[in-house]
């Protein structure tokens, strides 16, 4: 089953989540985690193994051949993103807009705008045991994530087509790079905190996870601080709250240093295995 | 006119709680600007009355006309997004895949597709209690162009404190260092990174540190939750010291923020003492730095 950790707001668990019930499934069996997040890629500071493999990822971008050139300027008339602008002497490229859907290089009629990769970030993989741990983190200035995503992605699912368990740590907010590291995904558990922002940002995402038609349970973090309005909004909504992490200085202590949870805290371990049979009460059903 | 910008590369480090305080201690002479519209949360303590609301259109999506539709097939060929798989016979475009490129659009010998302009959100602008004016938005679900909802936001922000000779535009930016924080950051004149001595939060700074880097802002650093590694928050001391960064405050790991936050209430209106005193102490810091 591929399950993406979620969240509207930013900052309530969701790496935390993903690295805990990662490691604890990788008990057991094999287990891919993957960081989507690639503005802010934060599992692998949690996540600590033998690095076995590293690529550069592209994205492909115009280049302007000026020596066949007859500044037609059909290029510029077919970028739907205002990439490519043709000035009185030359076609000037910016590649930070380009989506890199090839309209103007392939309908250029004289083939002066051939797609050249350019990089966009790196892909780390790293082994663990029983689990393997991917992270893509997009290079500073680079403003799309959703190409990095999506080839992370494809890389995940040529590579291991056959391990089962796959997790997904995806980015915050409810835009294009969540929809990105959702939308293949069996089940969504959305991360969310017992506070106004917590509540006001799940409600978000909620929305956004009833239009991808996909199955999500709520995991409840810091539960105790705050108020019963994220459970009242649940139980309203007929919406599943599968595990109530409790709010300890100490989670966010062992958080701080970069350390697993649930090898030390009882209760993080408790909540966490409930996570883990409702994935396997999931994954029964969905074999029969 | 200045802009001042708050951001924090990682989410959940108390950003939209600090932001929303300096906007109460500014009151009236600033205008605040919610960039982080992809989750925007500062309305729950400021008590906006939505005065004003506007569609925001941006970007496009196909839409393929059935009836004109000869099964060519060459649009699900050229697109680069897969976003035209053919579902019972026919060629379906997908809105959450389409990114609105056009190009099956001009391709189609039948001109069956048509560009639809897509309404990707709404933003407002609203009266607060503090008396002044913030211009705040929500994003469509799964939008894109986030950057140019932020622009629109931003620009607005800019264009009411021209006009009522306000000094400062005080900006909620967005978690990332993606096309929303760019937009956040663009134009800005000071930047305060609101981080915490985490590994994330310090990895975090880094990163969203280096795009502030790129466009040449001055910066200055609160830390949040200080006491909660100290040998965290002296690493994020080194990097600051380090990178020229100002240090503005170090505030301590305090449950008086989420209790706040559930009143509906600011921190500075909230609490009492130390906390408060720290907080408007790091506005006053804030406001020199930025002139």
């Amino acid at each position: 089953m591929k399950i993406a950790i979620a969240s509207g707001k930013g900052g309530t668990g969701k790496t935390t989540l993903a690295t805990n019930l990662a490691s604890r499934l990788a008990e057991h069996k094999p287990v891919v985690l993957a960081d989507l997040d690639v503005e802010e890629p934060n599992s692998g500071l949690f996540i600590h193994g033998e690095l076995t493999h590293q690529e550069d990822k592209y994205k492909m971008v115009p280049q302007w051949k000026p020596e066949t050139c007859t500044l037609c300027g059909e290029c510029q008339k077919v970028c739907n993103f205002h990439a490519v602008v043709k000035l009185a002497n030359e076609i000037m490229i910016f590649p930070q807009l380009c989506h890199s859907c090839y309209a103007c290089s392939e309908l250029c009629p004289v083939d002066s705008l051939p797609m050249i990769p350019e990089k966009m970030g790196e892909l780390r993989e790293f082994k663990s045991g029983n689990l393997t741990f991917i992270e893509s983190r997009l290079d500073i200035g680079q403003e799309q994530a959703v190409p990095l995503i999506a080839q992370t992605l494809r890389y995940v699912d040529s590579k291991y087509p056959d391990t089962n368990s796959k997790i997904y740590d995806s980015p915050p907010g409810t835009s294009c790079p969540v929809i990105e590291a959702t939308k293949n995904a069996d089940l969504i558990l959305l991360v969310t905190e017992p506070t106004p922002f917590g509540l006001h940002d799940l409600k978000l995402a909620v929305e956004t996870i009833r239009k991808l038609k996909k199955p999500f349970a709520v995991i409840i973090n810091r539960f105790g601080i705050g108020n019963d309005a994220v459970l009242d909004y649940c139980q309203a909504e007929n919406i599943h709250v599968i595990a109530k992490i409790p709010n300890r200085r100490e989670i966010a202590l062992l958080y701080s240093r970069g350390e697993l949870i649930y090898p030390i805290v009882p209760e993080f371990q408790a909540e966490l295995d409930k996570i883990i049979t409702f994935i396997r009460n999931m994954e029964t059903e969905a074999s029969r | 006119m200045k802009e001042i910008v708050v951001i924090s590369g990682k989410g959940g480090t108390g950003k939209t709680s600090l932001t929303a305080s300096f906007a109460v201690l500014g009151g009236r002479d600033l205008i605040v600007a919610d960039c982080d519209v992809d989750a925007a949360d500062m309305h729950l303590l400021l008590e906006p009355d939505f005065k004003l609301t506007e569609n925001f259109y941006s970007g496009v999506l196909a839409k393929i006309d059935q009836d004109a539709c000869i099964q060519y097939g060459k649009c699900a060929d050229v697109c680069r997004f897969d976003a035209i798989p053919v579902i019972d016979g026919r060629y379906i475009v997908q809105p959450l895949d389409c990114e609105g490129c056009g190009y099956c659009a001009r391709i189609c010998p039948t001109e069956a597709i048509v560009m639809e302009e897509q309404n990707v959100g709404d933003w407002y602008i609203s009266t607060i209690k503090t008396g002044s004016f913030m211009v705040h938005a929500r994003l469509g679900i799964g939008a894109e162009n986030s950057g140019k909802l932020v622009a629109k936001v931003k620009n607005e922000a800019k264009r009411i404190a021209i006009e009522q000779g306000k000094e400062i535009v005080l900006v909620d930016g967005s978690p990332g260092i993606g096309c929303p924080v760019v937009s956040s950051l663009s134009g800005a004149d000071f930047v305060v990174l609101v981080t915490e001595p985490t590994v994330s939060g310090l990895h975090d700074l880094e990163r969203v540190f280096q795009l502030v880097n790129k466009f040449g802002i001055p910066a200055g650093c609160i830390i949040n939750k200080a006491d909660l590694n100290l040998d965290l928050t002296q690493k994020i001391q080194d990097f600051i010291q380090k990178n020229g960064i100002a240090p503005i405050a170090e505030l301590p790991y305090d449950e008086a923020f989420t209790a706040a936050m559930t009143q509906g209430q600011t921190i500075i209106e909230y609490s009492k003492g130390e906390l408060q005193q720290a907080v408007q102490q790091s506005w006053t810091r804030i406001q020199s730095f930025g002139k």
